[in-house]
């Protein structure tokens, strides 16, 4: 064991406005070592790893390699102290072929590209590390884990020793997993100190050596892998928490009413960074608020891209409100009484110059459009849209400012206003609290209640899990686009969902 | 509606630092021609009193300009109607063409049907022949096949060559002796003109498509939607606007629009249809639209501008014995010094 | 009979072919660097007429074909001001461009309308050029046209085979990554065009001294735009070019050979097939999964950029 650890991180803390996300962490990364950083989203992980790379300056703290204090003020920086990370979207030129992306990065080449050195170069490494991805293909033909593959080369043919890893599992297959375990082993063996920042409990378990858990910007503990077990873990990833559950709605009512949304055996393919899903079988009945829990990035805008129709089902059907939906396109299913309020309304549906009530009327065009569209009634977009709001008990400055000069939080409120506005059948509601105040946000789980009280259907997806637990009467786990399982939140505890969510265990029922 | 009347905001418009600014830009590029002209020893000033003097300071001078631009406007909306929704199109030249070849059918097959029927029948074969051309460029978009960029500017020269084929070929004038051309329309298929000038009802035609189309993209479900594309693509996917059906059709109102400009200088100018048709009217019309940003006074001004220039440029022929392409150099440095000092839009770091 | 038409069809091809490659080499170096040019046209002319006002002037060839390589690449500097360095829109400035080149060219070229002048000779090569039929269509040509393959793999091996090609290429799929490289995409940009300056500027010196040896106003008569829908048709590979020239080449030789016989098949609908070849080409090959286009060139087509 060497003295000192390769880099030393002390004491880092860093603000973002209105967030703390790392508060005085400290952390020690050592050669021949795998260290896992281990947390729920929002932990403080990347920010930390970030923070390593150069990318962000840290407010308070220092960073130390071999003792020696420095100062990483850039990418550059970190990778002439060897540093090297490999994030989630890789920089790669897809037309280019392996070679010569490696080739770009490298800053000693000669003139001419002699195929033969650089190939030589890089089969050497990759046979020595199990990285093996045929230089001569062209990048956008290969898979993610290759492409991974073909990040790492870059780093250790341009020499660096700490190799940092961004949720390098998110989207391998379980043999490719293996495969970079072994990659891992290989490295460590070598003396690399690797860092690999993830939610995944059974892989920290498998490969890690050493493992932090972060919780709110906090490293809570530094454990040894022998010291470590599942259990330990969850507890100090989510806390020791008592959840306040709702009271059960009332019983169903007389008449069988058909399911809002029901997916049997749904599946969808995962292009690109895309997850797939698999075999997805939900059935979300009339007035009842389906909870969706799930690191984000396991399925769930696939999810919702699904139910909205902008995915095709690749197999399985879809059922909104008793008919077969699986081929509508998605002005249909929007008119049958779907509402879709957006895990990023400025990206994803809003449109910054157009005004309020210009976004309003575009929502739902079908509703306002007169003399076979070529006249809008303006007077009912504002007056449905003032009701709306009102409900809601919003404000909003004027309904004739364009979107884009909105706060972040009026956007929200002004989507919410928008997509319940004509009193949806089925609401799929992506982290709809997300950024809200207090007021704004408590406002706005109680319109959830209220429509499922109403008798609609709520697909509600959150990373809340106090709030998944206290409005949902069905809790559902996503994890890389399976089920993990289903169960009313009083079944069932924070730690359970804890375990499925961080793939740890099968779910014993479903 | 929400906004200030459209004549008031016009009159903001003519007054306000944006035209101050594009009033020196204009100065600036005059200014610049002027130079190049002493540096090969002509007279400047005498050439701007040439230009002006016949363009401006007659009714003739200024009718003739009416005329020149009446396929300008018509060609800059064909551009415009696509750059709606971030469509690019290059390809007016070619709809052009074809609008005047199918009106050009119409106007020998049915030759001898009275005025008031074949002036509307050419009108829409015009417009039909432009607009498939445009149309099936949107078709291969939309399907995600070929950009709209590349294929409308290929399918240019597949437009001047059909062309060719029908003047050189089957419609041939055999009592032209070699020139290619076809016979002349008779008088029924002649587009009427106005008080003895030559300005014709391709002014009328163009006047209505700009003042239609922007009264749709203002005021009608259809206009918000094009809106809403132009601003932010992935959400109308989400809001459910058929984005596809918009891509074809508006390649298709566009082509069209050339298209009837192809066939208003074919019918009112020409009398019948030569492979020499346009002198790169598609291409004037990209830039004209492009100047004005998609606005119509732009349009209209920035039209009226390039059509004094070319006139221009026949006009020093005549009376300083430039060679009239020279003028293409004034239209370059008005270009250019819109282009150095616009910008912006290039996305490169 | 027969016999001399394909004669005359290859020579034709071959002469009508070489200012069409050196072009499209040009301009296909400037698309993988990821900027397009549709002021090629304006390119060529300023090469056209400096060739000649140069031939003309000092009596030398060699000289009209220099001060067109310096010509071009001046000209696609100002282009590369506008485009690179004022970020402006790039088609249109390259309409601009092309306006500007007309003019400019009728102006400067004024005085020397209709001259005529020796040229470009013809080089004999001693033992070939005397080869029965072999030699009268192989071995006949200038300096120009025999370089011009010779100038195609150089540009092939420059793209592909060097550090600097690689740079370029990066540049043009994906100027943010070339740039977290640590390359510099303005700086390689400018040299992408003052190579497609000097190439461009050839291909009008070869027009107008090399083939017609004479000068007339807008003499390219839409090369340039041809040499553009040439670089799509070759998918931006400098050795298809070489195979896309000849065929545009040979299409404009057919033209000339048919109507110099009076036979029937309209050599306007075989025009048009290169054209539609290259819609087809894009259609098949180039959908937006597998973007034929160089990337970021992709977003200038796409309006995007």
């Amino acid at each position: 064991m060497d003295s000192q650890p390769f880099l030393l991180l002390q004491g880092i803390t860093k603000k973002f406005p209105g967030i703390l996300a790392n508060d005085r962490v400290n952390l020690e990364v050592r050669r021949g070592e795998v260290h896992a950083l281990l947390g729920e989203n929002g932990a403080g992980k990347s920010t930390l790893m970030k923070v390593l790379y150069g990318f962000y300056r840290a407010d308070s703290g220092q960073i130390l390699q071999s003792g020696r204090p420095v100062q990483i003020r850039s990418p550059q920086d970190a990778r002439s102290l060897r540093i090297g990370m490999v994030f989630q979207d890789f920089i790669q030129i897809s037309a280019l072929t392996v070679a010569e992306n490696i080739a770009l990065f490298l800053p000693d080449l000669p003139f001419l590209l002699t195929r033969e050195r650089l190939f030589r170069r890089i089969e050497e490494i990759s046979k020595r590390y199990e990285l093996t991805v045929d230089p001569a293909a062209p990048v956008g033909q290969l898979s993610i884990g290759e492409r991974q593959k073909v990040e790492l080369l870059k780093l250790l043919l341009a020499e660096a020793q700490a190799l940092i890893f961004d949720e390098p599992t998110r989207s391998l297959a379980p043999h490719e997993i293996e495969g970079l375990f072994r990659v891992f082993a290989n490295l460590r063996r070598d003396g690399y100190a690797l860092i690999f920042i993830t939610h995944k409990l059974q892989e920290v378990l498998a490969i890690a050596d050493r493992i932090t858990v972060m919780r709110r910007g906090r490293n809570v503990e530094t454990l040894r892998r022998n010291e470590a077990d599942a259990e330990k873990l969850i507890a100090l990833m989510f806390g020791e928490k008592e959840v306040v559950l709702s009271p059960p709605r009332k019983e169903a009512r007389g008449e069988k009413q058909p399911p809002a949304l029901e997916l049997r055996g749904a599946s969808s393919r995962g292009q690109g960074l895309k997850t797939a899903l698999q075999d997805i079988h939900l059935t979300i009945s009339p007035g009842e608020i389906v909870g969706v829990a799930g690191v984000s990035g396991n399925g769930q805008k696939e999810l919702g891209d699904l139910i909205l129709g902008l995915e095709t089902c690749s197999a399985g059907q879809k059922f909104l409100f008793g008919r077969e939906a699986t081929s509508w396109p998605v002005s249909r299913i929007r008119s049958q009484g779907v509402a879709f309020i957006p895990e990023d309304p400025i990206q994803m549906t809003a449109f910054p110059w157009l005004t309020v009530q210009e976004n309003m009327a575009v929502g739902h065009i079908s509703k306002y459009s007169r003399k076979k569209g070529l006249t809008i009634d303006w007077e009912a977009v504002r007056s449905d849209l003032d009701r709306s709001l009102k409900r809601l008990g919003f404000q909003i400055p004027s309904l004739f400012a364009p979107v884009g000069i909105l706060s972040g939080g009026n956007v929200q409120r002004v989507t919410l206003a928008q997509e319940t506005a004509h009193d949806p059948r089925l609401i799929v509601a992506f982290y709809p609290t997300r950024g809200l105040d207090v007021r704004s946000a408590a406002a706005a789980r109680e319109i959830l209640v209220f429509f499922r009280n109403s008798g609609s259907g709520v697909l509600l997806i959150s990373e809340d899990l106090d709030e998944l637990f206290s409005l949902s009467d069905l809790l559902v786990v996503l994890y890389r686009g399976r089920i993990a399982g289903i169960f009313p939140p009083q079944e069932t505890t924070v730690r359970e969902v804890g375990f499925l969510m961080t793939g740890s265990k099968e779910a014993s029922r479903s | 509606m929400n906004s200030p009347s459209g004549g008031l905001q016009a009159l903001r418009k003519i007054y306000s630092p944006g035209a101050l600014r594009a009033f020196v830009l204009l100065l600036l590029a005059l200014a610049a021609f002027a130079l190049v002209l002493l540096i090969f020893g002509k007279n400047p000033i005498k050439a701007y009193i040439d230009i002006f003097g016949n363009t401006l300071g007659s009714g003739y001078g200024l009718s003739e300009t009416l005329v020149k631009m009446i396929p300008l406007i018509l060609t800059a909306l064909a551009v415009a109607v696509p750059s709606r929704i971030w469509l690019i199109n290059v390809g007016g030249e070619g709809q052009l063409y074809l609008g005047a070849l199918l009106a050009t059918w119409g106007a020998l097959t049915f030759g001898s049907l009275p005025t008031w029927l074949l002036i509307p029948l050419i009108t829409v074969l015009g417009f039909l022949g432009g607009g498939l051309w445009g149309g099936l460029c949107g078709y291969l978009r939309a399907r995600g096949w070929v950009s709209e960029t590349i294929s409308t500017l290929l399918m240019n020269y597949v437009a001047i060559l059909l062309v060719s084929f029908f003047v050189f070929g089957p419609w041939k004038d055999t009592e032209s002796a070699n020139y290619p051309q076809t016979p002349e329309f008779s008088e029924a298929a002649v587009l009427p003109a106005f008080f003895g000038t030559r300005v014709h009802m391709g002014l009328v035609i163009g006047l209505t498509a700009m003042i239609l189309f922007f009264f749709v993209l203002s005021r009608t479900r259809w206009g918000l939607e094009m809106r809403a594309i132009g601003v932010n693509t992935e959400a109308a996917r989400r809001n459910g606007i058929p984005i596809n059906r918009y891509i074809i059709l508006l390649l298709f109102i566009g082509g069209g629009l050339a298209g009837l400009a192809g066939m208003s200088e074919v019918s009112a100018i020409q009398g019948r249809l030569r492979p020499s048709l346009s002198p790169g009217f598609g291409y004037t019309g990209f830039l004209i639209s492009w100047m004005a940003g998609g606005s119509p006074l732009g349009i209209l001004a920035a039209a009226f501008l390039l059509s004094v220039v070319t006139a221009g440029g026949d006009i020093l022929q005549m009376t300083q014995a430039i060679p009239g392409a020279v003028v293409n150099i004034l239209m370059a440095l008005i270009l250019f010094v819109v282009l150095a000092r616009r910008g912006g839009k290039g996305a490169v770091k | 009979m027969i016999e001399s038409f394909f004669a005359g069809l290859i020579v034709g091809s071959i002469h009508s072919g070489t200012p069409l490659l050196y072009a499209t080499l040009g301009e296909a170096v400037e698309e993988r660097a990821g900027i397009v040019n549709l002021g090629l046209e304006g390119v060529m002319l300023i090469g056209a007429v400096s060739a000649f006002i140069t031939t003309v002037q000092t009596g030398s060839a060699f000289w009209g074909v220099m001060a067109a390589a310096a010509a071009g690449a001046l000209f696609n500097l100002l282009f590369g001001f506008l485009v690179i360095s004022r970020r402006a829109n790039q088609l249109a400035c390259g309409l601009a461009m092309m306006f500007f080149g007309v003019g400019l060219s009728a102006l400067l070229g004024a005085p020397y309308i209709g001259s005529r002048i020796v040229g470009l000779n013809e080089i004999r090569l001693p033992f070939l050029s005397d080869l029965p039929l072999v030699g009268s269509v192989v071995f006949h040509y200038d300096i120009l046209v025999y370089l011009a393959v010779p100038v195609a793999l150089l540009t092939w091996g420059a793209l592909f085979f060097t550090r600097w090609g690689l740079s370029l290429r990066a540049v043009g799929e994906n100027p943010l990554a070339a740039f977290a490289a640590g390359k510099n995409p303005h700086r390689i940009q400018y040299q992408a065009l003052i190579i497609a300056g000097i190439l461009g500027g050839i291909a009008g010196a070869h027009l107008s001294i090399g083939l017609a040896k004479t000068w007339a106003e807008w003499m390219t008569a839409g090369r340039g735009f041809i040499a553009v829908a040439l670089v799509i048709f070759s998918k931006w590979h400098p050795l298809r070019a070489i195979l896309g020239a000849l065929l545009f080449g040979g299409a404009i030789a057919l033209q000339l050979q048919m109507q110099a016989r009076g036979l029937p098949v309209s050599p306007f609908l075989l025009d048009m097939l290169p054209y539609l070849l290259s819609i087809g080409v894009l259609a098949v090959w180039g959908g937006s999964r597998r973007q034929a286009a160089p990337g970021s060139l992709g977003r200038v087509f796409q309006g995007t950029e």
